[in-house]
Protein backbone atom coordinates (compact mmCIF):
# COMPACT_ATOMS: atom_id res chain seq x y z
CA UNK A 1 0.00 0.00 0.00
CA UNK A 2 1.43 3.46 -1.28
CA UNK A 3 0.41 7.20 0.18
CA UNK A 4 -0.29 8.17 -3.41
CA UNK A 5 0.56 12.28 -2.06
CA UNK A 6 4.14 11.46 -1.16
CA UNK A 7 4.86 8.24 -2.99
CA UNK A 8 6.11 6.37 -0.17
CA UNK A 9 5.02 3.18 1.56
CA UNK A 10 2.47 4.04 4.24
CA UNK A 11 3.30 2.26 7.55
CA UNK A 12 -0.20 0.94 7.21
CA UNK A 13 1.22 -0.90 4.02
CA UNK A 14 4.75 -1.64 5.98
CA UNK A 15 2.94 -3.02 8.75
CA UNK A 16 0.69 -5.38 7.54
CA UNK A 17 3.12 -6.91 4.57
CA UNK A 18 5.34 -7.84 8.03
CA UNK A 19 1.95 -9.59 9.60
CA UNK A 20 -1.48 -9.80 8.46
CA UNK A 21 -3.52 -9.45 11.47
CA UNK A 22 -6.23 -7.29 12.61
CA UNK A 23 -4.19 -6.55 15.80
CA UNK A 24 -2.69 -3.02 13.84
CA UNK A 25 -6.15 -1.96 13.29
CA UNK A 26 -7.09 -2.51 16.71
CA UNK A 27 -3.63 -0.74 17.88
CA UNK A 28 -4.62 2.24 15.86
CA UNK A 29 -8.16 2.66 17.21
CA UNK A 30 -6.14 2.43 20.97
CA UNK A 31 -3.82 5.35 19.75
CA UNK A 32 -6.28 7.01 18.57
CA UNK A 33 -8.65 6.98 21.91
CA UNK A 34 -5.26 7.10 23.60
CA UNK A 35 -4.13 10.18 22.49
CA UNK A 36 -7.71 11.88 22.35
CA UNK A 37 -8.15 11.47 26.11
CA UNK A 38 -4.67 12.60 26.36
CA UNK A 39 -4.92 15.78 24.81
CA UNK A 40 -8.30 16.55 26.42
CA UNK A 41 -6.76 16.12 30.24
CA UNK A 42 -3.67 18.56 28.60
CA UNK A 43 -0.82 15.90 29.46
CA UNK A 44 2.16 15.93 28.66
CA UNK A 45 2.68 12.65 28.60
CA UNK A 46 0.69 9.70 28.36
CA UNK A 47 2.11 6.90 30.91
CA UNK A 48 0.11 3.55 30.58
CA UNK A 49 -2.93 2.19 28.72
CA UNK A 50 -5.33 -0.33 30.72
CA UNK A 51 -7.40 -2.61 28.31
CA UNK A 52 -10.41 -4.66 29.25
CA UNK A 53 -10.32 -8.03 26.50
CA UNK A 54 -12.28 -10.72 26.59
CA UNK A 55 -11.02 -13.83 25.70
CA UNK A 56 -13.63 -14.47 23.20
CA UNK A 57 -12.68 -11.41 21.46
CA UNK A 58 -9.70 -13.56 19.60
CA UNK A 59 -6.89 -10.48 20.25
CA UNK A 60 -3.39 -11.24 20.60
CA UNK A 61 -1.42 -8.66 23.35
CA UNK A 62 2.11 -9.07 21.84
CA UNK A 63 0.61 -8.50 18.31
CA UNK A 64 -0.76 -5.16 19.98
CA UNK A 65 2.27 -4.64 21.24
CA UNK A 66 4.25 -5.14 18.33
CA UNK A 67 2.67 -2.60 16.58
CA UNK A 68 1.86 -0.30 19.60
CA UNK A 69 5.81 0.52 19.49
CA UNK A 70 5.77 1.60 16.55
CA UNK A 71 2.47 3.33 15.72
CA UNK A 72 3.25 5.75 19.02
CA UNK A 73 7.11 6.46 18.21
CA UNK A 74 6.56 10.21 18.36
CA UNK A 75 3.56 10.73 19.68
CA UNK A 76 1.94 11.64 22.78
CA UNK A 77 1.83 8.02 24.18
CA UNK A 78 5.42 7.02 23.11
CA UNK A 79 6.87 4.53 25.47
CA UNK A 80 3.73 4.04 27.59
CA UNK A 81 2.86 0.87 28.78
CA UNK A 82 0.09 -1.54 27.57
CA UNK A 83 -2.04 -3.08 30.52
CA UNK A 84 -4.30 -6.41 29.36
CA UNK A 85 -6.99 -7.00 31.51
CA UNK A 86 -7.92 -10.34 30.43
CA UNK A 87 -11.56 -11.86 31.08
CA UNK A 88 -12.04 -15.60 30.69
CA UNK A 89 -15.02 -16.58 28.81
CA UNK A 90 -17.53 -18.28 31.78
CA UNK A 91 -20.33 -19.86 31.38
CA UNK A 92 -23.54 -20.84 33.17
CA UNK A 93 -25.66 -23.83 33.24
CA UNK A 94 -29.43 -23.14 32.70
CA UNK A 95 -30.11 -26.27 33.84
CA UNK A 96 -28.85 -26.79 37.46
CA UNK A 97 -27.51 -23.30 37.29
CA UNK A 98 -23.45 -24.80 37.98
CA UNK A 99 -21.06 -21.84 36.70
CA UNK A 100 -17.35 -22.79 34.94
CA UNK A 101 -14.80 -21.61 33.00
CA UNK A 102 -14.26 -22.34 29.19
CA UNK A 103 -11.63 -25.09 28.60
CA UNK A 104 -10.80 -26.96 25.78
CA UNK A 105 -13.84 -28.32 23.20
CA UNK A 106 -16.55 -28.87 25.16
CA UNK A 107 -18.53 -26.21 26.12
CA UNK A 108 -21.06 -28.70 27.74
CA UNK A 109 -22.09 -28.42 31.63
CA UNK A 110 -19.14 -30.56 33.43
CA UNK A 111 -21.26 -30.73 36.40
CA UNK A 112 -24.80 -32.22 34.82
CA UNK A 113 -23.57 -32.40 30.85
CA UNK A 114 -26.51 -30.29 29.51
CA UNK A 115 -25.85 -28.30 26.70
CA UNK A 116 -28.15 -25.61 27.70
CA UNK A 117 -25.48 -23.21 28.61
CA UNK A 118 -25.23 -19.39 28.43
CA UNK A 119 -21.87 -17.30 28.13
CA UNK A 120 -21.75 -14.57 30.73
CA UNK A 121 -18.03 -13.31 29.96
CA UNK A 122 -15.88 -13.32 27.43
CA UNK A 123 -16.76 -10.67 24.60
CA UNK A 124 -15.27 -7.85 26.54
CA UNK A 125 -13.68 -5.55 24.58
CA UNK A 126 -13.16 -1.90 25.98
CA UNK A 127 -10.25 0.85 27.03
CA UNK A 128 -10.46 1.37 30.52
CA UNK A 129 -8.33 4.39 31.41
CA UNK A 130 -5.01 5.83 30.93
CA UNK A 131 -2.75 7.35 33.18
CA UNK A 132 -0.55 10.68 32.15
CA UNK A 133 1.24 13.14 33.38
CA UNK A 134 0.51 16.50 33.31
CA UNK B 1 1.64 15.10 38.33
CA UNK B 2 0.46 11.90 37.44
CA UNK B 3 -2.97 10.95 37.17
CA UNK B 4 -5.83 8.48 36.14
CA UNK B 5 -8.32 9.10 33.45
CA UNK B 6 -10.96 7.11 33.48
CA UNK B 7 -11.88 6.08 29.63
CA UNK B 8 -14.40 2.78 29.63
CA UNK B 9 -14.75 3.29 25.78
CA UNK B 10 -15.35 0.61 23.29
CA UNK B 11 -11.67 0.13 21.55
CA UNK B 12 -14.17 -0.20 17.92
CA UNK B 13 -15.60 2.82 19.02
CA UNK B 14 -14.55 4.77 15.60
CA UNK B 15 -15.71 1.42 13.58
CA UNK B 16 -18.54 1.42 15.19
CA UNK B 17 -19.61 5.01 14.30
CA UNK B 18 -18.95 4.53 11.20
CA UNK B 19 -20.63 1.47 10.86
CA UNK B 20 -23.64 3.49 11.85
CA UNK B 21 -23.73 5.74 9.35
CA UNK B 22 -23.32 2.88 7.13
CA UNK B 23 -26.19 1.44 8.23
CA UNK B 24 -28.37 4.89 7.85
CA UNK B 25 -27.26 5.12 4.31
CA UNK B 26 -28.50 1.54 3.38
CA UNK B 27 -32.06 1.90 5.66
CA UNK B 28 -32.93 5.56 3.97
CA UNK B 29 -32.45 3.43 0.16
CA UNK B 30 -34.08 0.42 1.23
CA UNK B 31 -31.58 -1.62 0.54
CA UNK B 32 -30.57 -4.85 2.46
CA UNK B 33 -27.66 -5.40 3.22
CA UNK B 34 -25.87 -8.80 4.72
CA UNK B 35 -22.13 -8.93 5.67
CA UNK B 36 -20.99 -12.56 4.24
CA UNK B 37 -18.12 -14.22 6.36
CA UNK B 38 -16.47 -17.88 6.46
CA UNK B 39 -13.21 -19.49 6.21
CA UNK B 40 -11.67 -19.76 2.90
CA UNK B 41 -13.03 -22.25 0.70
CA UNK B 42 -16.20 -22.57 2.11
CA UNK B 43 -18.38 -21.55 -0.69
CA UNK B 44 -19.32 -17.59 -0.24
CA UNK B 45 -18.81 -16.81 -3.73
CA UNK B 46 -20.45 -19.93 -4.88
CA UNK B 47 -23.55 -18.36 -2.92
CA UNK B 48 -22.94 -15.31 -4.33
CA UNK B 49 -23.32 -16.98 -7.58
CA UNK B 50 -26.35 -19.09 -6.55
CA UNK B 51 -28.14 -16.31 -5.00
CA UNK B 52 -27.62 -14.22 -8.41
CA UNK B 53 -28.83 -17.19 -10.39
CA UNK B 54 -32.13 -16.99 -8.91
CA UNK B 55 -32.83 -13.53 -7.97
CA UNK B 56 -31.11 -11.34 -10.61
CA UNK B 57 -33.89 -11.20 -12.77
CA UNK B 58 -36.34 -9.60 -10.60
CA UNK B 59 -33.71 -7.68 -8.38
CA UNK B 60 -30.41 -5.91 -8.85
CA UNK B 61 -27.90 -7.33 -6.68
CA UNK B 62 -24.82 -5.39 -5.85
CA UNK B 63 -21.57 -7.04 -4.15
CA UNK B 64 -19.14 -5.60 -2.58
CA UNK B 65 -15.69 -8.01 -1.96
CA UNK B 66 -13.32 -8.08 0.19
CA UNK B 67 -10.21 -9.93 -0.80
CA UNK B 68 -6.66 -9.43 0.01
CA UNK B 69 -5.06 -8.49 -3.26
CA UNK B 70 -7.40 -10.37 -6.93
CA UNK B 71 -10.21 -9.49 -8.05
CA UNK B 72 -11.16 -13.02 -9.17
CA UNK B 73 -14.57 -13.01 -7.16
CA UNK B 74 -15.42 -9.84 -8.10
CA UNK B 75 -15.58 -10.96 -11.72
CA UNK B 76 -17.73 -14.08 -11.01
CA UNK B 77 -20.60 -11.49 -9.54
CA UNK B 78 -20.45 -9.67 -12.22
CA UNK B 79 -20.96 -12.50 -14.56
CA UNK B 80 -23.07 -13.46 -12.81
CA UNK B 81 -25.50 -10.51 -13.21
CA UNK B 82 -24.39 -8.22 -9.99
CA UNK B 83 -22.84 -4.65 -10.00
CA UNK B 84 -20.00 -5.53 -8.40
CA UNK B 85 -17.26 -3.27 -6.34
CA UNK B 86 -13.60 -4.50 -5.32
CA UNK B 87 -12.19 -3.85 -2.19
CA UNK B 88 -8.46 -4.59 -1.96
CA UNK B 89 -7.28 -4.43 1.55
CA UNK B 90 -3.81 -4.60 1.04
CA UNK B 91 -3.23 -7.32 3.30
CA UNK B 92 -5.69 -6.52 6.07
CA UNK B 93 -7.96 -9.76 6.98
CA UNK B 94 -11.07 -8.18 7.37
CA UNK B 95 -12.67 -5.51 6.03
CA UNK B 96 -14.14 -2.60 7.89
CA UNK B 97 -16.84 -0.25 8.26
CA UNK B 98 -14.50 2.40 6.41
CA UNK B 99 -13.96 0.65 3.66
CA UNK B 100 -17.62 -0.48 2.89
CA UNK B 101 -18.63 3.56 3.50
CA UNK B 102 -16.09 4.17 0.20
CA UNK B 103 -17.37 1.51 -1.43
CA UNK B 104 -21.02 2.53 -0.63
CA UNK B 105 -20.37 6.33 -2.02
CA UNK B 106 -19.76 4.96 -5.06
CA UNK B 107 -22.41 2.25 -6.00
CA UNK B 108 -25.74 4.00 -7.11
CA UNK B 109 -27.89 2.43 -4.11
CA UNK B 110 -31.33 4.18 -5.55
CA UNK B 111 -31.41 0.57 -7.83
CA UNK B 112 -30.38 -1.89 -5.89
CA UNK B 113 -32.37 -4.40 -3.57
CA UNK B 114 -29.89 -6.39 -2.06
CA UNK B 115 -26.07 -5.96 -1.24
CA UNK B 116 -24.39 -8.64 -0.35
CA UNK B 117 -20.69 -7.62 1.18
CA UNK B 118 -17.91 -11.05 1.12
CA UNK B 119 -15.73 -10.84 3.58
CA UNK B 120 -12.23 -12.08 3.24
CA UNK B 121 -12.07 -15.29 3.67
CA UNK B 122 -10.99 -15.89 7.30
CA UNK B 123 -12.94 -17.27 10.62
CA UNK B 124 -11.65 -14.56 13.22
CA UNK B 125 -11.25 -11.03 12.19
CA UNK B 126 -14.20 -10.50 10.86
CA UNK B 127 -16.17 -11.10 13.75
CA UNK B 128 -14.72 -8.24 15.51
CA UNK B 129 -15.73 -5.15 12.64
CA UNK B 130 -19.43 -4.10 12.91
CA UNK B 131 -20.12 -2.92 9.04
CA UNK B 132 -23.68 -1.65 9.05
CA UNK B 133 -25.30 -4.87 7.13
CA UNK B 134 -28.59 -5.74 8.51
CA UNK B 135 -27.00 -9.27 8.56
CA UNK B 136 -24.37 -11.47 9.73
CA UNK B 137 -24.42 -14.19 7.33
CA UNK B 138 -21.93 -17.12 8.21
CA UNK B 139 -20.89 -20.06 5.18
CA UNK B 140 -19.86 -23.30 6.85
CA UNK B 141 -19.10 -26.27 4.81
CA UNK B 142 -19.08 -29.83 5.85
CA UNK B 143 -15.24 -30.54 4.64
CA UNK B 144 -14.12 -27.61 6.88
CA UNK B 145 -15.20 -30.74 9.82
CA UNK B 146 -17.43 -30.42 12.31
CA UNK B 147 -15.37 -29.02 15.44
CA UNK B 148 -15.28 -25.41 13.89
CA UNK B 149 -18.01 -23.75 16.63
CA UNK B 150 -16.08 -24.95 19.03
CA UNK B 151 -12.87 -23.59 17.44
CA UNK B 152 -14.05 -20.21 16.38
CA UNK B 153 -16.88 -19.16 18.59
CA UNK B 154 -16.55 -15.40 18.82
CA UNK B 155 -17.47 -15.98 15.07
CA UNK B 156 -20.39 -18.27 15.82
CA UNK B 157 -21.72 -16.07 18.60
CA UNK B 158 -21.90 -13.20 16.27
CA UNK B 159 -23.70 -13.86 13.08
CA UNK B 160 -27.80 -13.71 12.63
CA UNK B 161 -27.99 -16.42 10.39
CA UNK B 162 -26.07 -19.87 8.89
CA UNK B 163 -25.96 -21.72 6.19
CA UNK B 164 -23.99 -25.05 5.96
CA UNK B 165 -22.97 -25.37 2.32
CA UNK B 166 -21.76 -28.53 0.52
CA UNK B 167 -24.30 -30.78 2.97
CA UNK B 168 -24.48 -33.13 -0.50
CA UNK B 169 -20.69 -34.53 0.74
CA UNK B 170 -22.41 -35.26 3.82
CA UNK B 171 -22.63 -39.14 3.16
CA UNK B 172 -18.71 -39.03 2.65
CA UNK B 173 -16.84 -36.84 5.36
CA UNK B 174 -16.61 -37.59 8.98
CA UNK B 175 -18.91 -34.62 10.03
CA UNK B 176 -21.11 -35.26 12.98
CA UNK B 177 -23.48 -32.69 11.75
CA UNK B 178 -25.32 -33.04 15.41
CA UNK B 179 -22.31 -32.27 17.44
CA UNK B 180 -22.11 -29.16 15.12
CA UNK B 181 -25.13 -27.87 15.60
CA UNK B 182 -24.96 -28.72 19.59
CA UNK B 183 -22.23 -25.94 19.44
CA UNK B 184 -23.69 -24.10 17.28
CA UNK B 185 -27.10 -24.00 19.98
CA UNK B 186 -24.97 -23.06 22.52
CA UNK B 187 -23.31 -20.25 21.35
CA UNK B 188 -25.94 -19.01 19.58
CA UNK B 189 -29.45 -20.54 20.56
CA UNK B 190 -32.09 -20.62 18.39
CA UNK B 191 -29.65 -19.32 14.92
CA UNK B 192 -31.66 -19.30 11.80
CA UNK B 193 -29.85 -22.54 9.80
CA UNK B 194 -29.83 -23.32 6.19
CA UNK B 195 -28.39 -26.31 4.91
CA UNK B 196 -27.75 -26.62 1.65
CA UNK B 197 -25.69 -27.32 -1.33
CA UNK B 198 -24.62 -24.80 -4.21
CA UNK B 199 -23.55 -27.69 -6.22
CA UNK B 200 -26.58 -29.26 -6.34
CA UNK B 201 -29.10 -26.91 -5.46
CA UNK B 202 -30.35 -28.39 -2.70
CA UNK B 203 -32.06 -26.25 0.12
CA UNK B 204 -31.34 -23.12 -1.37
CA UNK B 205 -34.68 -21.78 -2.09
CA UNK B 206 -35.10 -21.57 1.54
CA UNK B 207 -32.33 -19.48 1.57
CA UNK B 208 -33.33 -16.82 -1.62
CA UNK B 209 -36.95 -17.03 0.42
CA UNK B 210 -35.11 -15.80 3.20
CA UNK B 211 -33.41 -13.00 1.47
CA UNK B 212 -36.83 -11.89 -0.21
CA UNK B 213 -38.63 -11.56 2.81
CA UNK B 214 -35.62 -9.53 4.51
CA UNK B 215 -35.51 -7.16 1.26
CA UNK B 216 -39.61 -6.58 1.56
CA UNK B 217 -39.09 -5.85 4.86
CA UNK B 218 -36.26 -3.07 4.46
CA UNK B 219 -37.73 -1.81 1.10
CA UNK B 220 -41.26 -1.25 3.09
CA UNK B 221 -39.74 0.43 6.29
CA UNK B 222 -38.06 2.78 3.78
CA UNK B 223 -41.18 4.21 2.06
Amino acid sequence: MTNFTTGHPTIHGILSSVSDMHELSIAENILDIALRHGEQAKARKITDLYLVIGDLSSIIDDSIRFYWDILAKGTLAEGARLHFKRICAQLRCTNCGHTYVLAGEDFSCPECMSSAVEFISGNEFYFDAIEVET
Amino acid sequence: MTRRIEIVENILNANDRISTINRSILDNAGVFSINLMASPGAGKTSLIENTLALLARQLQIAVIDGDIATDLDTQRAIRAGAIAHQINTGGECHLDAKMVNEALIKINLDKVDLLIVENVGNLICPATFQLGTHKSVLVASIPEGDDKPYKYPGMYRGVDALVINKIDLLPYIDFDLTYFKRGVEILNPGLRTFELSCRTGEGLEQWVAWLTTEINLVKASAL
